[in-house]
């Protein structure tokens, strides 16, 4: 393995030429101002940008290893990147000159991405947290440098600070749509989804007269399921975790039955052998070997739950909620504060998803897609 | 203060197992009709078989014959339509709740989220025997059959014949008097099939149990066996009870398969055979 990442590094070594495009920026005006079209000599700290990325590109070769070459060509892209922000914050529009600039660096990231993916730790990670926080900033660069209305899509740092003014209802709306609708509409539904899983495979009539209701109630859309479920329940917390409910029962209830059907024969035969009742057999067999199962219900239904829990808030909930909140601010244009609680919602739902996968990989450690010899 | 009570599964010597050689299983005019989807199809016609304690039975035909079902039935883990079973003196249900027999199946059928330890100790957990008990019979079983050391691996970490060590050590975990093995060796390669053979009959001579063995193979049969029960394709019927124990030692070694005694047994098994087949076309 080392042999072969040390090759891959000795192939990498010659550079691709793209990101000398930006030799050419210096012919193109760097930014307009109030007074005109601004050339690279008039904006001091554009040009030391600029020959510090390239002074970079020239010293590489330079560099002892490869984590160093990134290292240093990294800081060339730091530069770059710097530059529009720093032009921004001043009040000028990027010019073509900058935009060629901030192109060649970008190409230059990719670069230093290629040559942290061959590196072993910490490094490694490095890489797609870099990614990331790359996309942000292209996002912010471009957003405010070609003037992109806040309505369409507000530049990150905007949602940012929406983050900071808004950090009590974000955290009251959290409060009420996860960790109070959230939590007990999955726990409620995920068990029952169990529970009767467990009970239908004792009785098998019960599984051939729920499966085709459960083919019915997931064809049913949330829209449709939850202005029925505010009016049964209210406008807390209960109609949401009916909601949900609805929409993670069979999903769980149909792994668990999959699952339980997943012991072999011979299994069943040797806990037979040993005299062993239905329970100890439920217990030592049966539903370790449904948990890989289960865990596939739990994942999906963690997802589904947030959605639910979402979409059900769209149709009555006392004024608090992810759901409300972004119905209320998307109808007084407040698009940063929407932008804030889908970023809630969508790190909520990762997290979630994650500490789920996570867990199985602990779990199921034996199963043969994670087992290692 | 009351003496304390004997394990559960220790055997309670009782005055009718004093004499010998007292009859273990013990199966009359056994029939089994298997209901399929066109039509009836008989697996076991009219058997009937008396194993008595220390014996080594192979029952050997060709596939299909019924010997697996033979073996389920005394296992209760298949019904007979007709006929009398008797275990211990029991019927086949009382046995398997009494944990009278320890089964070994074609494949190791380990559980894969158990390590090696946690799969031997499986039956006795069941038993509720205490957990320091537990842990001292699995190991003194896995030495038994030379896994000592590979208590803290996973089932899919060994190779196959490793795996069906295990296996014999879990059926023999909680000390039953009756082995039933079926084809435990089928699906390994020769020269592991001859080293877990020797260790078998090695075993067999320590402890001195009751062994029920399905097999495919003569040299294995004629190796392992007191007596051979020969069988004829379906429907399932004996044709042959062959006595081994006469003309055989029963400490036998690999070598013994060159002696003409054992060519000549083996070739009273073949001949039965080829009889059972010509009798089915």
């Amino acid at each position: 393995m080392n042999q072969e990442t040390t090759m891959a590094r000795q192939m990498l070594r010659p550079m691709a030429p793209w990101p000398l495009v930006m030799l050419v920026a210096p012919v193109l005006p760097v930014a307009t101002g109030g007074g005109g079209a601004l050339a690279w000599t008039q904006s001091p700290v554009a040009l030391a940008g600029l020959l510090l990325t390239l002074a970079a590109i020239l010293l590489r070769r330079a560099a002892p290893s490869a984590l160093a070459e990134a290292g240093l060509l990294l800081a060339g892209v730091a530069a770059a990147y710097a530059v529009p922000l720093l032009l921004l914050g001043r009040g000028l529009v990027p010019g073509a000159g900058l935009w060629v600039y901030l192109a060649g660096a970008t190409l230059l990231l990719g670069r230093v991405l290629r040559l942290l993916a061959d590196a072993d730790g910490a490094a490694r990670l490095a890489g797609p947290a870099l990614f990331g926080l790359a996309l942000v900033l292209l996002w912010e660069i471009l957003t405010r440098g070609l003037g992109v209305p806040a309505i369409l899509l507000p530049p990150p740092g905007a949602i940012l600070a929406a983050f900071a003014t808004h950090a009590a209802e974000l955290w009251d709306d959290f409060g009420q749509t996860v960790l109070t609708s959230v939590v007990r509409g999955y726990l409620m539904g995920c068990g029952a989804g169990f529970a009767v899983a467990i009970l239908a495979d004792r009785v098998p009539f019960l599984a051939r007269g729920l499966l085709p209701l459960g083919n019915l109630a997931s064809a049913i859309p949330v829209v449709g399921i939850a202005p029925i479920m505010v009016m049964w329940f209210g406008f807390d917390w209960q109609s949401k975790a009916a909601v949900i409910v609805v929409m993670t029962f069979f999903p769980m209830m149909i792994n668990t039955l999959a699952g339980l059907r997943g012991a072999e024969r011979i299994q069943l035969d040797l806990m037979r052998s040993y005299g062993a009742g239905y329970w100890r057999t439920l217990l030592l067999l049966r539903l370790p070997c449904a948990l890989p199962f289960l865990f596939n219900g739990l994942k999906i239904n963690s997802t589904l739950a947030l959605i639910g829990a979402i979409v059900a808030e769209f149709f009555g909930t006392p004024v608090v909620g992810m759901g409300f909140r972004i119905s209320t601010e998307v109808a007084r244009m407040n698009l940063d504060v929407v932008w804030a609680t889908i970023a809630v919602a969508a790190l909520t739902g990762s997290a979630l998803y994650g500490a789920l996968a996570l867990a199985e990989r602990r779990v199921t450690a034996w199963h043969p897609s994670f087992r290692k010899r | 203060m009351p003496a304390a009570q004997p394990a559960p599964l220790a055997a309670v010597p009782t005055a009718a197992e004093a004499e010998s050689p007292r009859t273990i299983v013990d199966i009359r005019r056994l029939n089994l009709i298997y209901q399929t989807a066109d039509q009836p199809v008989t697996a076991l016609s009219d058997v009937s078989l008396s194993i008595a304690k220390g014996d080594f039975i192979s029952l050997i035909g060709p596939s299909g014959c019924g010997k697996t079902t033979l073996m389920r039935v005394i296992a209760d883990l298949e019904q007979p339509s007709s006929g009398d079973v008797l275990v211990n003196g029991m019927t086949p249900e009382q046995a398997r709740l009494k944990r009278a027999y320890g089964y070994v199946f074609q494949a190791p059928a380990l559980y894969p989220w158990r390590n090696v330890e946690r799969n031997v100790t499986l039956p006795l957990e069941i038993m509720g025997m205490p957990a320091a008990e537990r842990r001292t019979r699995a190991g003194e079983q896995l030495e038994r059959v030379g896994l000592a050391g590979f208590e803290r691996k996973f089932p899919w970490q060994l190779s196959g014949g490793m795996q069906q060590r295990v296996s014999i050590a879990r059926a023999l975990a909680f000390d039953p008097d009756l082995l039933l093995m079926d084809e435990p060796f089928g699906a390994l390669d020769e020269i592991t099939r001859d080293h877990l053979n020797v260790n078998l009959t090695r075993l067999w001579l320590r402890t001195r149990k009751t062994c029920v063995f399905v097999t495919h193979s003569i040299a294995e049969a004629v190796f392992l066996s007191t007596r051979i029960v020969v069988m004829s394709p379906r429907p399932g019927r004996i044709l042959d009870v062959i006595d081994c124990a006469r003309d055989l030692p029963r400490e036998r070694t690999l070598g013994i398969r060159e002696s003409p005694e054992f060519q000549r047994i083996a070739h009273r098994v073949r001949e039965g055979l080829m009889e059972g087949h010509s009798y089915d076309d």
